[in-house]
């Protein structure tokens, strides 16, 4: 059986953070980041069409 | 006939009360389908005006990651752990599988962020963020027993680092992080399983309640 070809040698453990007993992958750490740019940008930007939409009936506020 | 019918719970005649119906597990189960989502709330067509926000976007942004996520997993246990490791389509949903997951959790804990600053249990909703809160759960023992059915030797060495930890618990005699084969049958159906009946319930439970209204709108709370 022929194996499938794989690297003898694996990939580097890639660059890590350390502030203390904290620990975090770079990586990681961009993808938080990441994160939370887009929760920001996602309560401060406007949702298109927005303005045009017709007030609540009282029964969808109860 | 008729009296057959009326036997199995069905009204005789359109616009019997429930007065004329006899009380069995079928006319019971209706009943409480009936009121648990009222006709019209399952699947609405409009939303209260504070919903047009980007925030708000982020709940079906994750159930549509879900949906990936049990599509391609379901194309990765036909193909099997030789073709998802070998030939170039079973990599590609391998690695659809990761990102979706990957998107999957990104924007969940994002809806999660946005749903715990509005405080989204407000009115009566405390078991829409309860089973929200468990399906999160759930889905980190999913993705955690994902990464323990790769068949390589990342899940070799994620199992030998785990197995320490659950077995100080007490949980080892059950969930053996050690053992590939019941690794991969918790991932492929017992945590998907009660992922989905969560989900479920999380989303009837949101439409049952309405989708929550931010602190400051009027009447919400």
């Amino acid at each position: 059986m022929t194996m499938a070809a794989a690297p003898a040698v694996p990939a580097g453990a890639g660059s890590y953070l350390h502030w203390g007993v904290i620990s975090i992958s770079t990586t990681n750490l961009l993808i938080i980041v990441a994160m939370v740019v887009l929760f920001v940008l996602a309560i401060l930007l406007p949702f298109p069409g927005a303005d045009e939409a017709p007030p609540p009936r009282h029964e969808d506020l109860s | 006939m008729t009296a057959g019918f009326r036997s199995a719970g069905v009204p005789a005649a359109a616009g019997e009360g429930a007065r004329g119906r006899r009380r069995n597990w079928t006319v019971a189960l209706r009943d409480r389908l009936t009121s648990l989502v009222p006709p019209g709330q399952l699947l609405p067509d409009r939303q209260p005006v504070y919903v047009a926000s980007w925030i708000y976007v982020f709940g079906v942004l994750t159930l549509s990651a879900l949906t990936v996520v049990l599509i391609s997993g379901a194309w990765l246990a036909v193909g099997g752990a030789t073709w998802w490791h070998v030939s170039s389509l079973g990599r590609f949903v391998n690695s659809l599988h990761l990102w979706s997951v990957e998107f999957f959790f990104a924007f969940m804990v994002i809806h999660l962020w946005g749903k715990f600053w509005m405080a989204a249990w407000r009115g009566r909703r405390a078991l829409t963020w309860i089973s929200g809160v468990v399906a999160f759960v759930l889905s980190i023992a999913t993705a955690f027993t994902g990464y323990l059915s790769q068949s390589n030797f990342d899940a070799q060495w994620i199992s030998t680092q785990a197995k320490d930890g659950l077995n100080a618990v007490g949980l080892g005699a059950w969930f053996n992080v050690l053992n590939p084969g019941q690794m991969l049958l918790w991932h492929v159906v017992l945590l998907p399983f009660a992922v989905g009946v969560l989900t479920v319930v999380h989303l009837v439970l949101v439409r049952r309640h309405g989708v929550v209204p931010p602190l400051d709108a009027d009447g919400g709370d």
